[in-house]
């Protein structure tokens, strides 16, 4: 509990909690997943874990955009730096991320023109202020991210700007759920929806879920009380036999989603037939590319893209953790070879990657258990 | 990255419809809010706003929440650092 008491609604909190703690049935094991790398986040940055009875198991999901993102397309993302006038651009959190060669901090470090934006509209500015220059933007993320990207890209091709262009590497959250679902290793007994790619989606994309997996799921704001909240519908629900999709973010969420986001999505790209998700291997119809009629824009097109494939090291356990089987710390890596600073896999750089959220708030708050003896 | 940052929209720039200056976490920016297009948002209206884009209007009470999120979950640096453009704001707004 220890940044819970920092909230307002601590005394709600504890009544979530023991609410959770009553209705969970000792004799049971719960296994939820939370898909969303916010999620994972924020339930060990508040130690969400010490609310919940044994029995309740959060298994962290591969709802990270950095974290599932081959080493591959970074390579070919780079590679684009080699040539004459290109300036690279990309989100703070993709900066730190190996690519065999380095990260594109390191590319930057020998040369290279990179640079961070905050937003895909900031690359498209810096296109419009630079007309010598060519600037590609690395677009990753999920639904929550595809529209911004979408958008930007239809601005550019109405104001007519030529010397920008997107490296699309956006995926689609549902494959990714179907994936962990089709895994024979796995067993999820629910799941705590994503928030914010939900804020797109809305939450009909879940209910076949619900429907032929016969699994409850909750979508989830990030807040303590949010997840805790979350965590009992799902109780309350396997306790009443019930299986359907619930909305716990009511307040961010819409039942239907945006659809003025989704409609922008729609307009600027389409469904790849398969793409490669970092641990998880090729999952059909699971990322987006940019349509023909935005083809000046799309950088796979402009570029040419080695399409480089890079085998993870074997010792690396990312695709198990990615999909719950294993704990971050029981990865042979974790903390050895691994850390936030020297990271093999994308799972500790990303904050939201269930390896770099264990390492600073687990692994560390051991060391400082050993360290001083209480 | 898939956290959303509360922001209140100060104003519209001129003959640029859906470019809003915005007050994110303290840094004054502008936002893209076309994604609002159905039911766009006016000045003095908080939105969440996720990689320069606002995606959903929201009551000031639940922005002040998300701002104590922020701040507990200690991304409120990250988050302005990321408003703040990483220095490239001002070369980015001139003119």
């Amino acid at each position: 509990m220890r940044f819970v008491d920092e909230f307002r609604d601590a005394a709600v909190i504890g009544k979530t909690a023991e609410e959770i703690r009553r209705l969970a049935d000792p004799a049971r094991q719960y296994r939820f997943m939370e898909v969303c790398g916010g999620h994972t986040h924020a339930i060990y940055r508040f130690g969400l874990k010490d609310l919940l009875p044994p029995s309740i198991e959060l298994v962290h999901g591969p709802g990270c955009p950095v974290c599932v993102l081959p080493m591959g397309r970074i390579d070919d993302g780079l590679a684009m730096t080699a040539e004459e006038g290109v300036t690279f651009t990309a989100f703070g959190d993709m900066m730190r991320v190996p690519g065999t060669r380095g990260s594109p901090l390191e590319y930057k470090a020998r040369g290279a023109d990179v640079r961070i934006v905050y937003s895909p509209a900031d690359a498209l500015r810096l296109a419009e202020k630079n007309p010598d220059r060519h600037v590609m933007f690395f677009a990753i993320g999920f639904e929550t991210t595809a529209p911004s990207t979408a958008l930007t890209l239809m601005r550019a091709k109405a104001r007519g700007i030529r010397n920008f262009s997107v490296f699309c590497n956006h995926v689609t959250i549902i494959p990714g759920i179907r994936a962990i679902l089709d895994s024979p290793d796995m067993r999820i007994d629910a799941f705590l929806g994503p928030g914010h790619v939900s804020t797109v989606i809305g939450c009909r994309p879940y209910e076949w879920i619900a429907r032929n997996e016969g699994k409850p799921i909750v979508v989830s704001g990030f807040e303590p009380l949010d997840i805790l909240q979350s965590v009992l519908m799902l109780l309350r629900q396997l306790g009443d036999g019930e299986c359907k999709v619930e909305n716990q973010y009511k307040r961010v969420v819409p039942w239907d989603g945006n659809r003025a986001a989704l409609a922008a999505i729609a307009e600027v790209f389409e469904l790849r037939n398969y793409f490669e998700w970092r641990g998880m291997g090729f999952i059909s119809q699971s990322a987006l590319r940019i349509r023909e009629k935005y083809a000046d824009w799309d950088a796979e097109r402009r570029f040419s893209v080695p399409g480089i494939r890079v085998t993870d090291p074997k010792a690396a356990q990312c695709g198990e953790v990615l999909k719950g089987v294993l704990k971050p710390a029981q990865c042979k890596l974790f903390a050895n070879e691994c850390t936030p600073e020297r990271p093999v896999g994308a799972l500790m750089v990303s904050s939201e990657g269930s390896c770099a959220a264990y390492f600073n708030y687990e692994h560390r708050k051991t060391l400082t258990q050993i360290a001083v003896p209480a | 990255m898939c956290l959303a940052i509360p922001a209140k929209i100060i104003a519209f720039a001129p003959g640029e419809e859906s470019r809003a200056m915005v007050d994110v976490v303290g840094v004054r920016r502008y936002i893209d809010t076309g994604l609002l297009a159905d039911d766009p948002p006016r000045a003095g209206d908080w939105v969440l706003v996720h990689v320069g884009f606002a995606m959903s209007k929201v009551s000031e009470a639940e922005a002040l929440d998300q701002i104590r999120i922020l701040n507990a979950l200690g991304e409120d640096d990250a988050a302005r650092q990321e408003a703040e453009g990483y220095g490239d704001r001002a070369e980015l707004e001139s003119s």
